[in-house]
Order: C-alpha cells, then structure tokens, then sequence
C-alpha cells in the first residue's frame, strides 16, 4: 500500500469575468459583421426623405411618455393613498379600478375609448357644440387617457404597497414632533414611499415606453406610426421594423440609465 | 335611431347568426388557445434559457443576455410584426432550400410562436432567479446521490424552484392572456379583432368593447383564484408567508 497522501486540489476561485474575453470579441466581431451586411444588402435609401418626420416621431413618442407617466404618477399616488388610508367604500373603489384596467389589454381599452367613447360623444348635441369638441375629435386624448390610466393602476398598486411599507416608527416620529397631517405626509410618507417605490418605477415607465406603439392603432402619430407609413409607402418588410426595434432599443437603455442615476442620487443607508 | 337603445340591444349578443355572441366566443376561444400555447412555449423557451444562463458555456450564455436583453427592450408589438413576418418567411425559404412547396402557416402556429418567443425572455429570468434561490445543498445532495443531470432537473430542481417562479409566472401568464390582444395589428382573429369588426358592423361600439373587457376581466379573475390554489398548495410545507 502506497503512504501518498490524498490531499484535495486547493481551492482555485474562478477568474473574474471581464467585458473583453476572447470569446467576447468573436461575438462582437460576429455582431458587426452581420450589422455589415444588414447595412450593405438591405435598402436604407428612404432614410432621407423620412429622416426629420422620424424624428417628429421619437418626439411624439418621449412626450406621450413623459406625459403620461406624470399624470398617471399623481393619479397613482392618489390610488394608492386611497386604499390604505382611504374609507372603506373609497378603498374598495380604487381596488376595483386597478383590477378593472388591469385585467383587461390595453389595446382594448384603447379602442373602447376611441371608438366606444367617441362614438357616444358624437351622439351628443350639447358635447358636439362644447368648447372641447375640436379637442375631443382628435384622436390624442383618448390616447392619452388610456395610457394615463394604465399607467396609474400598475403603479397604483406598486404604491399602495409602498405607502404601506413606510416604517410606523418614522410616521409616529412625524406626529411626536407636531407635524400636521398633510405636513407629515408632504415631508415623510410620500418621499419615503417613493423611494422605495423608484425600483419597480423604472420598470413600469419601461413598460409605458414599450404600450405607447399601441396609440399607433387610433392614428395617433407617434414613431411607431411613422415606420408604418414607411413600410406602406415603400413596401419594405424587414429594414423600417429593424429600425424601430433598434430606436426602442436605444430609448430603453437611455430610460435605465436615467433611473439609474437618480436612484444613485438618493440617500440610503446600506441595504 | 335613438341613443340609448343601440347601447343597450343585448340581443346583439345572441349566440346564433343575427346576434354576435358566438362569434365573440369563438374568438375567446382562440385568444385562449393563443395564450395557452405561447405560454406553454414560453414556459419550455425559459426552463432552457435558465439552465443555459446559469449551467452553460460563456458563448451560450452570451447569447442567452443578448436575447432576454432586446426582447425585453423592444416593444411586443414591434416583435410581433417583426417575428410574424420573419418567421413566416424563415420556415419558408427554409422548405424552398429542401425542395418543397411552400407552405401557409396558421396564424395560430404564428401567433403561438411569437408570443412564445416573447414569453420566453420573461421566464428565462423568472426561472433563473427561481433556480437561484433553491439551497445549493440540495441540488449537491442530488448530485452526491448519483442523479443524473435529468434526473436532477426532473426529481430536485423543478419541484424545489416551484415555490419561488409561481409568483413570477403566474404574472407572465396573465401578460400573456393580454398580449394575444396584439395579435388583432397583424389581423389574426382573436377576441379584440372580431370585437372590432362586430362593433364596426353593427355600430354598437360600446356595448362590444365593454362585453369583450369582461370576457377578458373574467379570465384574470379566474386564472387569480386558480392560481392562489396552486401557489397554497406548492407552498405547503414552508414556512410562513413571504
């Protein structure tokens, strides 16, 4: 019998991954060259003459974000206030308007806007001579309702957690210092909910981003839109689309970093 | 004619031939099918983009970021028709290389395609993290046993990763119930294009719109309670709600 030892190969951590292995720069490579080839085979001659309308475009498409993102925020802090501290019919309320929108696609309710909505309006004399009848004709409020409101049940719920989540200690502290109500909640329970709530918002305006196409669909004319009429007009399949999907792309990433940054800005304390 | 009546004629929604109900239903039916499918196909995209991602090689796993990346970037409507027309032409060109006729795709098969595609990202990430949160323990005890990778997966990786995906899942499935609404831009005839043309024919907007949402709010309702009895019952045995 043989007296070597048997020992166990020392433990050995796994190098670090880098951004740049060798395998890396083969995919790259790889990448490029099919990006060459989507550039050097496929047509992209319509880029001029559609070059600023797509730029009207994204312009349309950020502002229908921004917007709605904004005021569909407020409605959600409201939606979510509601149902923590909110009476109880009122709760019930708001708990039923986030399962309603949420339980539905928002094309559908798109449409049920536009075409529902508007064709009831129409039906009305006293709406039809209103100040906001030409208002009422175009197709971006109803667009923009329903994304508002899309956006505010998602969030709605994200914030009735995250007003619930805000520590009692923090609140009693409010009150022990003779904070009014409304104080409280201006100083404390809001920005405390919203930091906690700034994750799962980066999401869901990704998400606001990635619904606005659909507004496409009412003739509102947004980025999406504008590819559409490219495709129409030049009966391009595959080269508008790949386009659109690369211009998403890039506003995605831009939406990240942005969050990212602001969540960097906010103060937290370890965990 | 006045207002209200067309608002309110419900025998518009009478199951044989003047009224619309039955084809409402048949277009329920293939949203279902649609949503039943793609998620199925998902599920099985993302039980193996889990494994790649966390058991695979650097190239797979390259690839695998790359794809949850940009379909989680790219608007699923964008994808649709994208994917639609791409993969349509792809199966295509695919039968002319061998030296078959052409064929035309069900825009079932597509639709169930695309939305698997789509799906797939989601639960790749939703079933890594699962993977993930299982104690490394029992996946070395399966190994120490002698299973096999299979087994392994089959008897200790999926039933112990249950628990942490249901919740994940559950919510992929009603994004799925709600994006075979999209498949209505590339004129597929599920629930919200035939509600269209319904409402488009007989001029009763709202009383299609409001009778499709409550099709679809039923489906979400029923797909929650369901899902509560599996969640209890996959839970059973672990402590405490989290």
């Amino acid at each position: 019998m043989s007296d070597t030892k048997v020992t166990m190969p020392a433990y050995v951590p796994p190098p670090p991954r880098r951004l740049l292995e060798p395998h890396r720069i083969f995919l790259i490579a790889l990448f490029g060259a099919i990006v060459f080839c989507a550039v050097w085979f496929l047509r992209w001659d319509w880029l001029e003459k559609y070059q600023w309308k797509l730029i009207h475009g994204i312009w349309e498409t950020l502002f229908l974000l921004f917007s709605t993102a904004a005021a569909g925020f407020v409605l959600a802090v409201l939606l979510g206030l509601v149902q923590v501290t909110g009476p109880r019919p009122l709760a019930m309320l708001a708990r039923g308007f986030c399962t309603l929108i949420r339980g539905t696609p928002l094309l559908l309710q798109l449409w049920l806007l536009y075409y529902g909505l508007g064709s009831v309006f129409a039906q009305y004399p006293e709406i039809r001579q209103s100040m906001f009848w030409p208002y009422l004709r175009q197709a971006w409020p109803y667009g923009f309702t329903a994304l508002m409101l899309s956006f505010a049940a998602y969030e709605g719920e994200v914030m009735r957690g995250a007003f619930a989540g805000v520590p009692r200690g923090e609140l009693e502290a409010a009150r022990a210092f003779g904070m009014g109500r409304f104080t409280m909640f201006r100083r404390i329970w809001l920005p405390r909910a919203f930091y906690r709530a700034l994750p799962t918002l980066s999401g869901e305006t990704v998400l606001q981003l990635k619904s606005t196409p659909l507004v496409a669909t009412i003739t509102v004319v947004d980025v999406y839109a504008i590819i559409s009429r490219v495709r129409q007009d030049t009966y391009l399949t595959y080269e508008p689309l790949l386009l659109l999907a690369l211009i998403y792309m890039c506003l995605t990433g831009i939406l990240v970093l942005l969050f990212r940054f602001l969540e960097n800005r906010i103060p937290s304390r370890g965990a | 004619m006045a207002a209200s009546p067309v608002f309110l004629n419900l025998d518009l929604l009478a199951l044989s031939p003047p009224g619309w109900g039955g084809v409402l239903l048949t277009g329920f039916a293939a949203s279902l099918q649609l949503a039943v499918g793609g998620f199925g196909l998902g599920l099985l995209i993302g039980i193996g983009g889990a494994f790649g991602k966390l058991y695979g090689g650097p190239i797979l796993r390259d690839l695998l970021e790359v794809y949850t990346t940009v379909i989680r970037a790219v608007p699923e409507l964008v994808l649709i028709l994208l994917l639609y027309y791409a993969g349509t032409d792809a199966v295509n060109s695919l039968l002319m290389l061998a030296g078959l006729p052409r064929v035309d795709i069900s825009g079932l098969a597509a639709g169930i395609f695309v939305i698997g595609v789509v799906q797939g990202a989601y639960s790749t990430e939703v079933l890594r993290g699962a993977i993930k949160a299982i104690p490394p323990g029992q996946i070395e005890a399966a190994r120490a046993y002698g299973m096999s990778p299979f087994k392994t997966l089959r008897r200790i990786t999926l039933p112990a990763m249950l628990p942490y995906a249901i919740p994940g899942l559950s919510n992929l499935w009603l994004i799925a119930t709600k994006d075979t609404a999209l498949l209505a831009v590339v004129g597929f005839s599920e629930l919200t294009l035939v509600t269209r043309q319904a409402a488009g024919a007989t001029k009763a907007y709202m009383l299609f719109y409001c009778a499709a949402g409550v099709l679809y709010l039923t489906l979400t309702l029923v797909s929650n309670r369901v899902i509560g009895h599996i969640e209890r019952r996959a839970r059973r045995g672990i402590a405490g709600p989290m």
